[in-house]
């Protein structure tokens, strides 16, 4: 082995825990990318896979009941390839495991038996038989929920009339990905099923003979859907099209594109700022070995060392501490990757899912890793190339320090001589001082913008589930009924007050813009279900003119005042020009609302209700129950404190792993950085702080000159990573918030004293660790040579 | 002259350097008493367990063998916050380097101790004695050797020592610089009264003190009285 090369290896095994502690940040850089990429690679993948061997549908659309005759219109339209027509409703069912009714969206068979589009995978048992009517297949996660194997019964009130079902399998299919019911946030397997049933059977249940109400389209490559769209819902119309929409309005689709969104947000906000605090590190402490072997450098340019082979001795050490960092990072997102591949598996219903990195994930991540270390080194580098020999074996100038206005300061505050060298420390050498204020004002700010998600997320809770709906059960009607209902619903068991509202589609335009939503008909003054304006109060609705969320307002780009385009696409299918007269905050869902005594009078038609929200007495809870589960006239319900448990158990799941990664990431960020920066100082000052001991000091009160320097950095840096923390968070909310949820950027004094106290336990923890080094050096020492 | 009582009593000190592979015997049993206001020079060559002995002296070290008294406080069994306690309060150091914050000035430099000590005199003072009252604001950086050095006595002679302590005060100093240090040091000893020993291999420093101890090879080779002290400026370098 060459001589310089052994002098790396030793040095490397000398440096081996300021080189080990780089490299943890500079891994976890490396692990995010790899992790974030690959996740992203795996369900892009995947999902291409899926919904081209499946053939998940490009446009969708609904009516209430439209001839089968029309399929033959519909295909002939430019552009369409394949087309579907079906049955599909939402119908109660009676799980004989649970108390409350669950619900499920039934979709019909062909009478083929395999449909063309949205081609389901039987992942155990057959399809059912399009000639036994009681034959049904259930969505797996449901008859997982359930323990519902083929062979197994269940009732379903269908139409009115409960009728048992006999499962013969369970499916998948790709435009069933991503499985929620109507007014809920989180999927529920346990509530919320799919049901495939054959055609004709569909067909007598529904009373839909010759008919279809919902449809599926594959259109030919490249074409563009918007034309289809507008045709669709033009020959829908007269069969009571609720407007027909592209995969951007699919559910499944949507809510996987949106988690792609985070992921992809992920990967750009994070391992920058893990690349840069460690490109710092490596600057700080290959500056300091180079200082230190100042006059080894001008030996070896003296014996006839080129400034090549000078500047590569130190470039390599830098790509050792790279590389250990890549390997490392590499290690930690495979395993992490699989994780994470496990959660998606379980929240995304895929037939497959494998987590596949791809090389791309790990040659990027461990080409820019090991770029990071060379980067960080080059200045140093630089500086060791450019001494000249004679000068690099004198010994350096001793540090001046020049007297400032900090030293009046600390002379009129009467500051002890420690805390002075302290403070001269920072001012002599800033640089330094910067990296471990950064890097600590990193670590806090990812805290914050890790952290702060619970913050949101409560707010989130407080809006829907305290401020927004104060009902206990919303019922949904199968059909608008007039508002004579919501006397009626008081007869049902247990219930003691009933407000009434009245959902329908709409399409909304302004301009060029225009999307396919639901128009909600309240009370001016509801009780239970209330809108919060911008600040999150709630306020009544106005008498007249349509209220808007603030994202649909910006995404019509339209303010209070203004007019926009409301087409009804429920009877008598008008379109009306209605003034903006409310923005309001709405996190969850997109809706637009309107008073309803100011719509039924725009529309001229009596009132009407088809949904019912409901306060309940406890006791009677379940008699209703029983009650729902056979009434024809309903079409689903919601059980609030059921949906909050399920939200909040969710989000535990989800959200408490990626916090406790969080929070590791950003302890390691300031334990790497206070440990360097705490190591080179001992180093440096180890005789000054010899002489200290020598002169009378205690180990507290010279550990005092060491630690305390790292802890004002620490404590100063927390504010500044508070601000950066709140910059952070709000990418977030940009990144993570879609079309369905608009994450609130709530951030509470909690979450700030969190992200400060693990900051500073971490700096804290990396500063004690070199005390003890401290406390174990010979204070003997000061009386010998100088290094 | 060492006429008032005994400050440092050493009984058969022996030490053993154990670095594993070889065993170093630094002292080999050395007896040795200092007095109040005494001014005493160790004399001998390099590696002869000079500045082991006076480490021990100073709480720095622990002997391996033997007994080390300060006046009735046994050196040997003090605890390590006690040592801590015995130098911050008793002892004064000065070193062959000097051994100066960097980061602090003159005055502060001083000030580090007087602020730790029981009952000090003002840095400014201190500084005075020794001949830097015209150099109390700046940096180490900005002094010469010998006015660091000087610093330096006025750091350990600032909280009023019982017992000065040199290593090599002027090892690295010229001989003008050299002779303003050992006359700051004279004068000390004669105004303050601390018993102060000098550690050097220049023989002809020992002519300016009461007393002259030789070691060699870990033990007390000789000791000479001076009958007559010489001025340092007329030491011959």
């Amino acid at each position: 082995m060459r001589a310089l090369d052994a002098k790396l290896l030793r040095d490397l095994r000398r440096l081996w825990a300021q080189a080990l502690a780089i490299a943890v940040v500079l891994a976890s850089g490396v692990m995010v990318l790899v992790v974030a990429h690959g996740a992203q690679r795996s369900l892009v993948e995947t999902r291409a896979a899926y919904y081209e061997r499946n053939r998940f549908p490009d446009v969708f659309a609904s009516a209430t009941r439209a001839p089968e005759t029309l399929l033959a219109e519909i295909a002939a339209l430019a552009g369409v390839a394949q087309v579907e027509g079906r049955i599909a409703a939402r119908v109660i069912l009676d799980m004989p495991d649970m108390l409350e009714p669950a619900m499920a969206q039934v979709v019909s068979l062909p009478a083929s038996g395999t449909p063309v589009l949205n081609l389901p995978v039987v992942r155990s048992g057959r399809l059912p038989d399009p000639l036994r009517p009681e034959e049904v297949a259930v969505n797996e996660g449901f008859a997982r929920a359930h323990g519902l194997v083929p062979g197994a019964e269940f009732r379903a009130i269908l139409n009115g009339q409960v009728r048992s079902l006999t499962v013969t399998g369970l499916l998948l299919a790709p435009e069933f990905i991503y499985v929620i019911g109507p007014d809920t946030m989180m999927p529920d397997d346990r509530r919320f099923g799919v049901i495939w049933m054959g055609a004709a059977a569909a067909a007598a249940v529904f009373d839909l003979d010759g008919a279809f109400n919902d449809l599926a389209l594959r259109l030919v490559a490249g074409a563009d859907p918007a034309p289809v769209v507008a045709a669709l819902d033009r020959l829908l119309a007269p069969f009571g099209g609720t407007g027909a929409y592209g995969r951007d309005r699919h559910i499944g689709y949507v809510f996987l594109a949106s988690e792609l969104e985070q992921l992809e947000a992920m990967a750009a906000i994070l391992p920058p700022v893990f690349f840069v605090v460690a490109a710092f590190l490596v600057n700080m402490v290959l500056g300091r070995l180079i200082a230190l072997e100042r006059q080894q450098i001008g030996l070896m340019k003296a014996v006839g060392y080129g400034t090549g082979a000078i500047a590569g001795h130190y470039l390599k050490l830098a790509t050792g501490i790279g590389i250990l960092g890549v390997a490392l990072g590499w290690a930690a997102g495979a395993v992490l990757g699989q994780g994470m591949t496990a959660l998606y598996a379980r929240f995304f219903n895929f037939p497959w899912l494998i987590f596949t990195p791809g090389v791309a994930a790990f040659a990027l991540s461990g080409v820019v890793g090991v770029a990071t270390a060379v980067v960080g080194a080059l200045r140093g580098v630089r500086g060791a190339v450019r001494l000249a020999p004679a000068v690099a074996m004198s010994p350096p100038a001793p540090p001046a320090f020049r007297r400032g206005l900090l030293d009046r300061i600390g002379a009129a505050v009467g500051l002890r001589q420690t805390t002075m060298m302290i403070l001269r420390s920072i001012t002599r050498w800033p640089g330094r001082a910067a990296v471990t204020l950064f890097g600590v004002a990193a670590s806090v700010s990812m805290l914050v913008a890790s952290l702060f998600s619970f913050d949101a997320m409560d707010a989130m809770v407080e809006e829907v589930f305290v401020l927004g709906n104060r009902q206990q059960i919303t019922l949904a009607l199968a059909q608008s009924r007039p508002r004579a209902a919501v006397e009626e619903a008081l007869a049902l068991p247990g219930v003691l007050a009933v407000e009434g509202a009245w959902g329908a589609p709409v399409r909304i335009a302004r301009g060029t813009r225009s999307r396919l939503i639901a128009i909600e008909a309240r009370p001016e003054t509801g009780s239970f279900v209330r809108v919060l304006d911008v600040a999150g109060r709630p306020v009544a609705l106005p008498p007249a003119g349509v209220v808007l969320t603030e994202g649909i307002a910006a995404e019509l780009d339209v303010g209070p005042g203004e007019l926009i385009e409301v087409a009804f696409l429920v009877p008598p299918r008008e379109t009306h020009a209605l003034p903006v007269t409310g923005i309001i905050r709405q996190s969850l869902g997109q809706q637009i609302y309107m008073a309803e005594d100011a719509l039924f009078a725009l529309l001229r038609i009596a009132p009407q209700v088809n949904r019912l929200n409901l306060l309940v007495d406890p006791a009677a809870l379940p008699t209703l129950h029983a009650q729902v589960k056979v009434t024809p006239a309903l079409g689903g319900i919601s059980i609030w404190g059921e949906l909050r448990a399920q939200f909040d158990a969710t989000l535990e799941e989800n959200l408490t792993m990626m916090l406790l990664i969080y929070v590791t990431l950003g302890g390691l960020i300031t334990l790497g950085v206070v440990y360097n920066a705490a190591r080179i100082q001992l180093a440096e000052r180890s005789h000054e702080l010899a002489s200290l001991r020598v002169l009378g000091f205690s180990r507290g009160e010279v550990g005092f000159v060491l630690v305390g320097e790292m802890m004002l950095l620490a404590t100063a840096a927390i504010p500044l990573g508070w601000l950066i923390g709140i910059g952070f968070a709000s990418m977030v909310v940009a990144g993570f918030s879609t079309e369905m949820v608009t994450i609130p950027l709530v951030i509470l004094p909690h979450t700030y004293a969190t992200a400060a106290l693990v900051a500073f336990l971490a700096a804290l923890a990396a500063a004690l660790m070199v005390r003890r080094r401290l406390d174990s050096t010979d204070i003997a020492m000061a009386l010998k040579a100088r290094e | 002259m060492g006429a008032g009582g005994v400050v440092f009593r050493a009984e058969r000190v022996t030490k053993v350097y154990d670095t594993g592979a070889v065993k170093v015997q630094a002292l080999r049993g050395v007896d040795l008493a200092l007095r109040e206001g005494e001014f005493v020079v160790l004399l001998g060559a390099s590696g002869s367990g000079k500045s082991t002995l006076l480490n021990i002296l100073g709480g720095l070290d622990r002997p391996t063998g033997g007994r080390v008294f300060f006046r009735d406080r046994d050196l040997t069994r003090a605890s390590d916050a006690e040592l801590t306690r015995y130098r911050r309060d008793h002892v004064g150091f000065v070193f062959q380097f000097y051994n100066l914050v960097p980061s602090l000035t003159a005055r502060e430099n001083v000030a580090l101790v007087t602020e730790i000590a029981r009952a000090p005199m003002p840095p400014e003072e201190a500084l005075e004695r020794v001949g830097l009252a015209h150099r109390l604001d700046h940096f180490p950086a900005e002094l010469s050797g010998g006015e660091q050095q000087r610093v330096a006595i006025a750091r350990a002679i600032a909280k009023r020592p019982e017992v000065l302590l040199c290593d090599e005060p002027t090892g690295a100093l010229d001989r003008t610089t050299g002779v303003q240090v050992l006359e700051a040091l004279v004068a000390v000893n004669r105004d303050l009264g601390a018993a102060t020993v000098i550690i050097t291999h220049n023989q002809a420093t020992q002519r300016i003190a009461h007393r002259v101890i030789l070691i060699a090879d870990g033990r007390v080779l000789r000791e000479t009285l001076n009958e007559t002290r010489v001025p340092p400026s007329e030491v011959d370098w």
